[in-house]
């Protein structure tokens, strides 16, 4: 039977993928990528835990709900910002945008 | 009558008087000068008549007012003067008033300046009536702000730029403060257990006496407090900013901060260190003893080199904060006395100074003591003020600056004999400088150059006279100051000799 | 009667001349007549109270022992009560007169001196508030009181000394004289504080009522310290060695304020606070040796200065300096009387001289050389009798006032000590050497051709004649009246004169000015020649031994020197302690600001490890893990 490890482990690595692509990923566009990724291992996680630990209240499912609402805003928000960038530096390169230091 | 608040009154007309300011139109200069000289001058005729209506028999706490303010955790507006703070708050409203008539021909901003003078002004005047050691910060470190633009501002750079001596006296101040805001901390924090904790002077200063503070942390607290007010009152090795800043400023924030912020240190020492502290206090005397004496000679030779006339009495004054240091290290009354009075007359005299050396710096445009000459014959009047200003800073009898020497010399005598015999030996060199700087600036040959110069007249005289016959008067009848000091002091009276007899950490001694 | 409200009223005797201080000083500054007379009014005032004074002793009795005191408190604090008050007995009584008599006649003598000056009130003004600064020193009750007035005289002299401030030397002579007296202050005030703190009270009559008893239960070790620091203050202020530098200087004054410096005011300041406080020194003999030895030497070291000065004034000057080493020596041999009436006798003819030199530089204005005069007896006839009077007393010729004083002195020293007497003697040569010198080079011989000498107005010449007429009697009359059963302390004075020691110091007065005579005036001898053949002495003793010079090099090396290397540490080490100080932060900030590279995926590996880091810290150190490594749970 499929129980809350495999889910959790699911979770983490799914998790851990993001993470490696928000190290290593070059652009911007594709950190931002990575962060869904995080987030939904996140959720997965809220819903697993909610699922099997505590099934009479639906909290873990209402809070990956507003995860989701929130992320779909960040990715609005993420991208409009790196369209910004875009047209004032022509670049979306993560190593490139480093003017923000001493 | 007897419930009017006094106090509140005194410490809200320059408030109220920066309010109307606020809503002046920037290019009402008489208007705004007007404003604020007359209110300075309610301000000052509140305090004098508080002065006078204090009764002096009775001694202790008058005027007092006392609103919670945060009772959780016992902090309440609480107001209140004695014979210790009552001086001073007459020192701030004289040399306030004052500064107002030496800015009077400030041009640029006026709106802005007189704005912050008064500023300053309140923080001082809270200080000095606050009963709550909160308020007393607040206070405190609303003077600082004020002097930092005030010198960016209007300020002028001779040896150094005023940018550079805003900055330094602002950091020095802001880092004494920080040791102080620790030390209340601590004092808050050990003085009485959760649920009781206060801010108020009054029943911090019962802690001592029911055994709540122990020895070291009187030793501690002590410490943190003197690094800030000790840099406050420019005690060596913590006067750095005091010169530079002084030179940098004009006239008016000179004034009041070597007349009456400098004033606060001391007086910080006096109300929180001693009377809440008092075996913290006589732990480290020594110390303030010998630095008293540091202050004194150090300084006073550093003035006879230099060149600048506002280096001179800004040393100088550096060298007579010695002797307040040497009364208070003394820890008898006598002594104590004469540093609190010593206070008030150092604050009139430097301020008169000031206000003399930024008449002449005004009309000749320089400060330079090789560039002047013979100011007498153009400008008498300036001539006779830097006169007073000089014969009291080297303690002529007569002015106000004797008696409290000599009460503190009489008083620290007893205790410091080697260490007052060298502070002692400081009046012959403050007479040499200030005779040097008198004789090259003052007098000999007529110099065409300045015969354009006007003498001080109008306004430019308010000072003059104003502070001119405090010096007169408190130097003929001393007992109009010393009266009101001793019934000050008196109450503590029998601290300081059950203090004398406790067995104590006395200077670095083990019991 | 009159003597009954003088006596009650003394407080107005220095008031007074105060009150003309503020209304001449504030209000009368541009109009010279009506300040001169309101200054001269209440001068007047003053000299008649004083005289009510001096009379009122006389007929109550009043005596040294039992002075007649009023208090008024001052100063009351916890632990220290000063008051100020009046002291009368017949030493102050006598003071009174003196100061104002010389006051007096000094502004008169201004009127004609000054006239025209630009700065006629304010002379005017600075003159009332001396005379009233040195008559509230002479009635203090206590030395707080004392030294009150004794700083206030020295501001005085201090302004006049400077009054022709445009002058460089008169500003520098100004503050050498107030430096000057303020080192010996230094000692009074230590002093003052030492005695507050041994008898716990500064009151003249309490202290004189404490002493004996102090004592005889503690000896006189720290006593005697303590006195010779109080007499540092009479050092300072009555010019004795090594504190005499500043009198000469203070020539530059205008000479009516020479004549009250020297007189009346300021350096009798010294040697009256001796005197007051004898009660004190008479019980400690060591500290009685240091001040007859200080004085004996400065009559005698001033006496070898002014054989050569060229100045009139500046003999004049060196005169007064060693004449006031001659009251110290009798105070220092335990002749209050000896020391009083020399300083009577002393104002009479010293003030008298001064007068006088100013009327000849009055009438020869610019000219000080005594050597660029000469043959002035025609042309300034009252003068020159003033000053023949003038040099006959101070040299102690009979019947002329000197010669009771100063043989009181010598007796008074002959009784104590060989050596002291002596010394005493040759000075006293040596004075009348040096004065007839003065008279006989400025007066006789032929007039110069460029000289245009008139003789002084009339206001001028009043006082010369009042203070002459003063200078002829002055000894005889007080001498006669038995003065040394008034003013004196502890015995009795002596009757008579004692016939040898007057014959001696007449006789060798009247072979000095004989040989002054010989020497400057017969024409027969060269002075030019005698002072070539003793170069080195003449050269010496021109340049005032080079104490002024020594001074100099003192105060500019140590003084100004350590002023100048604080001052260099001041900037530049101190000041680098502080820029160090703020360099710290900024200098740390530079260090770790070079791990801000901006690039954010490494910000993110950083964080991400640190937080890894973290957890797993947080599980090692859980009990649950814990308990697993010691083979727990699991």
């Amino acid at each position: 039977m499929i129980g809350l490890a495999h889910f959790l482990t699911v979770a983490a690595i799914v998790f851990a993928i993001g993470l490696y692509g928000l190290l290593s990923k070059r652009t911007i566009v594709g950190i931002l990528m990575s962060i869904e990724l995080m987030l939904n291992a996140v959720n997965i996680n809220l819903i697993a835990f909610s699922r099997f630990i505590t099934p009479e209240v639906l909290t873990g499912q209402i809070f990956a709900i507003f995860t989701i609402a929130v992320a779909a805003a960040e990715v609005a928000v993420g991208m409009a910002m790196i369209f910004r960038v875009y047209y004032d530096r022509n670049t979306v390169h993560a190593a490139r945008l480093d003017e923000m230091h001493w | 009558m007897v419930d009017f608040p006094l106090l509140t009154a005194i410490l809200l007309t320059p408030i109220w008087g920066i309010l109307v300011l606020s809503v002046m139109p920037r290019e009402a200069d008489k208007t705004i000068k007007m404003i604020s000289a007359v209110t300075m001058a309610i301000a000052l005729g509140l305090t004098l008549y508080a002065y006078w209506a204090y009764d002096v028999s009775l001694g202790g706490l008058q005027y007092i007012e006392n609103v919670p303010w945060i009772p959780e955790l016992g902090v309440s507006y609480a107001l209140g003067v004695d014979g210790i703070s009552l001086p001073l708050l007459l020192l701030t409203m004289l040399i306030g008033f004052s500064t107002i008539f030496v800015s009077w021909n400030v041009e640029k901003r006026s709106k802005e300046f007189f704005i912050q003078l008064l500023l300053l002004i309140v923080g001082a005047v809270g200080t000095f009536v606050s009963q709550d050691l909160f308020i007393f910060l607040l206070f405190y470190e609303l003077g600082i702000i004020p002097s930092y633009i005030m010198i960016v501002v209007w300020g002028s750079s001779e040896r150094v730029s005023k940018e550079y001596a805003a900055m330094k006296l602002t950091i020095y101040l802001l880092l004494g403060s920080a040791f102080m805001l620790a030390g209340v901390i601590a004092l808050y924090v050990n003085a009485f257990p959760a649920g009781m904790r206060t801010f108020s002077m009054q029943v911090l200063a019962q802690a001592h006496a029911v055994g709540n503070l122990s020895e070291n942390v009187q030793i501690v607290t002590f410490l943190l407090l003197l690094l800030g007010f000790g840099s406050t009152l420019s005690m060596w090795p913590f006067y750095s900013w005091a010169p530079d800043g002084y030179a940098a400023a004009p006239t008016g924030v000179s004034m009041l901060h070597a007349g009456v912020l400098k004033k606060i240190g001391g007086y910080g020492l006096i109300r929180i260190g001693l009377l809440i502290l008092p075996l913290g206090a006589k732990f480290w005397a020594p110390f303030i003893a010998f630095f008293a004496v540091v202050n004194v000679l150090y300084a006073a030779f550093v003035t006879i080199a230099q060149k600048d006339l506002k280096y001179i009495v800004g040393y100088s004054s550096i060298s007579h904060i010695g002797y307040i240091l040497l009364g208070f290290a003394a820890l008898n009354v006598i002594s104590i006395d004469g540093a609190i009075a010593n206070m008030f007359a150092h604050g009139i005299m430097t301020a008169l100074f000031f206000a003399m050396v930024g008449l002449v710096y005004e009309k000749t445009n320089t400060r330079q003591v090789q560039s002047l000459g013979g100011l007498a014959h153009q400008m008498p009047r300036v001539a006779v003020g830097f006169m007073l200003a000089g014969m009291s800073s080297l303690g002529l009898p007569g002015l106000a600056g004797f008696i409290p020497e000599f009460t503190s010399f009489l008083g620290a005598f007893k205790v410091y004999p080697l260490y007052t015999l060298l502070a002692i030996s400081g009046i012959v060199f403050t007479a040499l400088y200030i005779l040097r700087v008198l004789a090259n600036v003052l007098f000999g040959p007529r110099r065409v150059e300045f015969d354009t110069c006007r003498d001080a007249s109008g306004v430019e005289l308010v000072s003059l006279v104003l502070l001119g016959t405090i010096l007169v008067v408190v130097g003929v009848f001393p007992q109009v100051l010393m009266g009101m000091v001793n019934s000050g002091m008196e109450p503590v009276m029998a601290l300081l000799v059950k203090l004398h007899v406790t067995p104590a950490l006395l200077g670095g001694v083990v019991q | 009667m009159f003597n009954q409200y003088a006596l009650s009223h003394v407080v107005l005797i220095p008031l007074l001349p105060a009150i003309s201080f503020i209304i001449v000083g504030f209000f009368l500054r541009r109009l010279p007549i009506v300040a001169a007379t309101v200054s001269v009014g209440m001068s007047l005032i003053s000299f008649a109270l004083s005289l009510g004074v001096g009379y009122g002793v006389i007929a109550h009795n009043i005596t040294v022992e039992n002075p007649l005191i009023q208090r008024v408190p001052w100063l009351s604090i916890a632990g220290l009560k000063v008051d100020m008050g009046v002291y009368i007995d017949p030493i102050s009584a006598m003071m009174l007169f003196i100061v104002t008599l010389v006051a007096l006649m000094v502004q008169i003598y201004s009127i004609g001196y000054m006239r025209g000056d630009a700065g006629f009130g304010r002379f005017f003004a600075y003159l009332s508030l001396f005379a009233s600064a040195m008559l509230g020193l002479v009635i203090a009750v206590n030395f707080v009181q004392m030294f009150v007035f004794w700083e206030l005289v020295g501001l005085c002299s201090y302004l006049l000394i400077g009054y022709y401030f445009h002058k460089v030397s008169a500003r520098e002579a100004a503050k050498k004289a107030f430096i000057t007296t303020r080192i010996g202050d230094f000692g009074l005030l230590v002093g003052i504080l030492f005695l507050q703190i041994l008898f716990g009270t500064l009151d003249f009559q309490q202290l004189a009522s404490n002493v004996p008893a102090y004592v005889a239960q503690h000896g006189t070790n720290l006593l005697t310290i303590v006195a010779i620091l109080l007499f540092l203050g009479p050092i300072g202020k009555s010019g004795q060695f090594p504190l005499h530098v500043w009198l000469p200087d203070a020539m530059e004054g205008p000479t009516p304020v020479s004549a009250l410096i020297h007189a009346a005011t300021m350096v009798v300041a010294g040697v009256y606070l001796v005197a007051r406080a004898f009660f004190l020194f008479s019980a400690l003999p060591n500290a009685m040796e240091v001040i007859a030895w200080i004085g004996a030497f400065t009559a005698c070291f001033a006496a070898s200065i002014a054989f050569t000065q060229r100045d009139i004034k500046r003999i004049l000057a060196y005169s007064t300096v060693s004449q006031l080493g001659y009251m110290m020596l009798a105070l220092g041999v335990g002749s209050v009387t000896a020391s009083m009436f020399h300083l009577m006798t002393h104002a009479f003819f010293k003030a008298l001289m001064f007068l006088a030199a100013g009327a000849v530089l009055h009438g020869l204005p610019d000219k000080n050389d005594i050597f660029a005069m000469g043959g002035l007896r025609h042309k300034m006839p009252v003068t020159f009798a003033a000053m023949t009077i003038g040099v006959l007393a101070i040299s102690g010729i009979p019947p002329f006032a000197g010669f009771f004083s100063k043989d009181e002195i010598l007796l008074a020293v002959s009784q104590v000590s060989t050596p002291l007497y002596i010394i005493a003697v040759v000075t006293s040569f040596m004075t009348a050497f040096y004065m007839a010198r003065l008279l006989i080079v400025v007066f006789c011989g032929s007039e110069k051709p460029d000289n245009h000498p008139h003789e002084a107005p009339m206001s001028m010449r009043i006082p010369l004649v009042v203070l002459g007429i003063l200078a002829v009697i002055g000894g005889y009359i007080p001498y006669a009246n038995h003065f040394g059963d008034w003013v004196r302390f502890g015995l009795a004075s002596h009757e008579g004169l004692d016939w040898s020691i007057a014959a001696t110091s007449t006789v060798l007065s009247i072979l000095a000015i004989s040989l002054a005579w010989h020497i400057y005036g017969s024409g027969k001898v060269s002075p030019y020649n005698l002072s070539w053949r003793f170069g080195a002495l003449y050269k010496l003793s021109f340049r005032k031994y080079y104490v002024d010079e020594f001074y100099l090099w003192l105060n500019h090396t140590f003084v100004d020197g350590l002023g100048r290397i604080l001052n260099w540490l001041e900037i530049h080490f101190v000041e680098g302690i502080v820029q160090g100080a703020a360099n710290l932060p900024v200098g740390l900030g530079n260090l770790v600001r070079k791990a801000q590279t901006g690039k954010l995926q490494r910000y993110g590996l950083i964080m991400f490890g640190a937080m890894l880091i973290i957890v797993v810290w947080l599980v090692l150190l859980s009990p649950l893990f814990r308990g697993a490594l010691s083979g727990g749970v699991y």
